[in-house]
């Protein structure tokens, strides 16, 4: 009676084949959302353009003029990417909403497949994202001074940064009762978590213990790896990022990633599990 | 194939203070509908979800086509096919993509999944819609992409919770017709309803449940038979009278006579149809009772409750409030 139905695949290799076939699919029905609705990905690439003309043109005139504005672009990527786990948290709340979610549960899919399915669609979100920042930032003055490699290296640790990112946002999304519940969830914390960072000002003019969360805030290292790959130096009135992370950007940046998503991904799939729906 | 499509002992489930299941037991024979019959907060949508592998029964077991919910629920998910209170459509992928994804969810390839999307839809009616975003499809059109999604693994068990709730008659008519046909291709249907002429159209055997417990179960005939035939209500002109007719009433009827002074209604079940109506009417004549209005129908929900619980069902007047509070 099953026809054309799998049959059950077991062991490691088969297991995880399925988690990639039926994340592809899930990563489809998401593209096909975002074109048919754009409006998100409109929002996601009109904020940060707004952000770099704010801060380059507002604040830029104090703090340094044309070096600023360099110095700034990579700020501006690694909070653009960090924003990036809003629309994880919106995404999956309203498939809660609307039932669909209990649509996928009743399937005999893999349970990480819808969240990783999430995941990989708002990274294709966030690659179209830090295009338009990079041509806005060519506009302003931005340029990659240093290697091909090294700026593949650096787009690179944005996309993983930007996917770490989604994780937290994916657990957000599945913790909130509903839509709007997730809509401010999803929102308040990532202001402080950007800002109090080295992605607009230098660490060194903050105040103590400021200082030591924005030395080890995983953006200031993202934003930081991003400046040194690039090859932008900071305005000379700048004091130094100081610290290991300001030292070793790239590597802690990675550990980061790496970090968030082994700690997010288990208990993101384990609320998944017992999710109810609403 | 086994003999029994369904098969639940004992679930219980509780959602903090409530309990929202409390011990029930359901058999579905291979090839059956048994329609789950009960109010709002009665604890159908709490066994639709633990059947079909959403919720897990704090104790007590299930058995879907043979296969342990809570041993196997990727073995049910196989098996069955779901179909929501809330149609689950993406309302931004046409009616094509989304069975289409559903198709390709179950593990089939894609050229597969692909004609069994295009045979659905021309099943279902949908074909004209077929390229058109599910958003613009009407609350019938919703339905049937839904229940359609629940099909697309031929499923040899299909769940479908309030099927009707919310479809203006048309819809609902179509939607019966659909669930005739799957019962005609040999599928075993859980069906759940508050309407009791649903239930009577297209279940084998029905289960009344009420807070969380199955309180009567069998043919739609035998439940009737518990209620009585019809119900007959009569509204009496001068409230003086009403004793009078409530005498006259427990003569003719086959179960107590009810009373609404407010109203100055008066009602009982009756077996003898227009026999019976005529009959009250007659004596309330020689007595000089004034009638002012006249009803005689057949026994709904509220009835059948009243039947079998002494209290009403409850239904509250905003339909759509299931779902969370079960």
């Amino acid at each position: 009676m099953t026809s054309g139905v799998a049959a059950p695949r077991r062991g490691l290799v088969a297991g995880t084949a399925q988690v990639l076939r039926d994340s592809g699919i899930i990563t489809w029905r998401n593209a096909v959302n975002i074109r048919r609705l754009p409006d998100a990905l409109l929002s996601a690439t009109i904020q940060p353009i707004m952000f770099v003309l704010l801060f380059a043109y507002v604040f830029g005139g104090s703090l340094g003029g044309g070096d600023y504005r360099e110095w700034l672009i990579g700020g501006i990527f690694a909070q653009t990417v960090a924003f990036n786990v809003f629309f994880t948290t919106m995404g999956l709340a309203n498939d809660l909403q609307k039932g669909i979610i209990d649509r996928f549960r009743a399937l005999p899919m893999s349970r990480l497949a819808v969240i990783l399915g999430r995941t990989t669609s708002d990274l294709g979100v966030s690659a179209v994202t830090l295009v338009v920042m990079s041509v806005t930032g060519l506009i302003v003055g931005w340029r990659i001074r240093g290697s091909v490699f090294d700026a593949a290296l650096a787009f690179a640790l944005l996309l993983l940064f930007s996917f770490a990112m989604s994780w937290i946002g994916a657990l957000v999304g599945l913790l909130a009762r509903n839509v709007e519940v997730a809509q401010s969830a999803g929102l308040i914390w990532l202001f402080p978590f950007t800002f109090i960072s080295s992605a607009f000002v230098p660490i060194g003019n903050m105040p103590g213990p400021l200082r030591v969360v924005a030395e080890w805030n995983p953006v200031s290292a993202v934003a930081q790896a991003s400046r040194d790959l690039f090859g932008n130096a900071a305005p000379p009135a700048f004091p130094p990022p100081g610290a290991w992370p300001g030292d070793h950007p790239v590597i802690y940046g990675a550990l980061c990633c790496v970090a968030i998503i082994a700690v997010f991904m288990p208990l993101t799939v384990a609320r998944y599990r017992r999710v109810a729906s609403r | 194939m086994p003999a029994t499509a369904v098969e639940a002992e004992g679930l219980v489930k509780t959602f903090g203070s409530t309990r929202a299941l409390d011990g029930v037991d359901l058999l579905i024979p291979d090839g059956t509908v048994l329609g789950l019959l009960g109010p709002n907060g009665a604890g159908k949508t709490t066994c639709v979800r633990i059947l079909s592998t959403l919720l897990r029964p704090d104790s007590g077991r299930a058995t879907v086509a043979g296969v342990d919910v809570l041993a196997d629920p990727d073995g049910v998910r196989r098996r069955i096919g779901l179909s929501g209170q809330f149609a689950a459509v993406d309302e931004n992928l046409t009616g094509f993509e989304n069975l289409y994804m559903v198709a390709r969810l179950y593990g089939m390839s894609r050229a597969s999944s692909r004609s069994r999307a295009r045979q659905l839809l021309s099943r279902f009616r949908l074909e004209e819609a077929a390229e058109r975003p599910a958003k613009g499809y009407s609350g019938g059109m919703r339905r049937r992409l839904d229940l359609a999604g629940a099909l697309v693994a031929e499923p040899p068990v299909v769940v479908l919770d309030e099927p009707t709730t919310g479809l203006d008659p048309r819809g609902r008519l179509d939607t019966w017709e659909v669930i005739g046909e799957l019962v005609t291709d040999g599928a075993s249907v859980l069906l759940t309803t508050q309407y009791l002429e649903e239930a009577d159209r297209l279940a084998d055997t029905i289960a009344v449940l009420d807070r969380g417990g199955v309180i009567a179960r069998g043919s739609s005939d035998e439940l009737k038979a518990k209620v009585g035939g019809e119900r007959l209500e009569l509204v009496i002109e001068d409230p003086i009278h009403l004793p009078d007719a409530m005498r006259v009433l427990a003569g003719i009827g086959s179960g107590e006579p009810s009373l609404d002074e407010q109203a100055q209604r008066v009602g009982v079940l009756v077996d003898g149809g227009a026999k019976s109506l005529v009959e009250a009417l007659r004596r309330l004549d020689l007595e000089s009772v004034m009638v002012v209005d006249v009803r005689l129908h057949r026994p709904t929900l509220d009835d059948v409750f009243l039947a079998l619980t002494g209290h009403a069902a409850e239904i509250p007047a905003v339909q759509s409030s299931e779902g969370a509070g079960e």
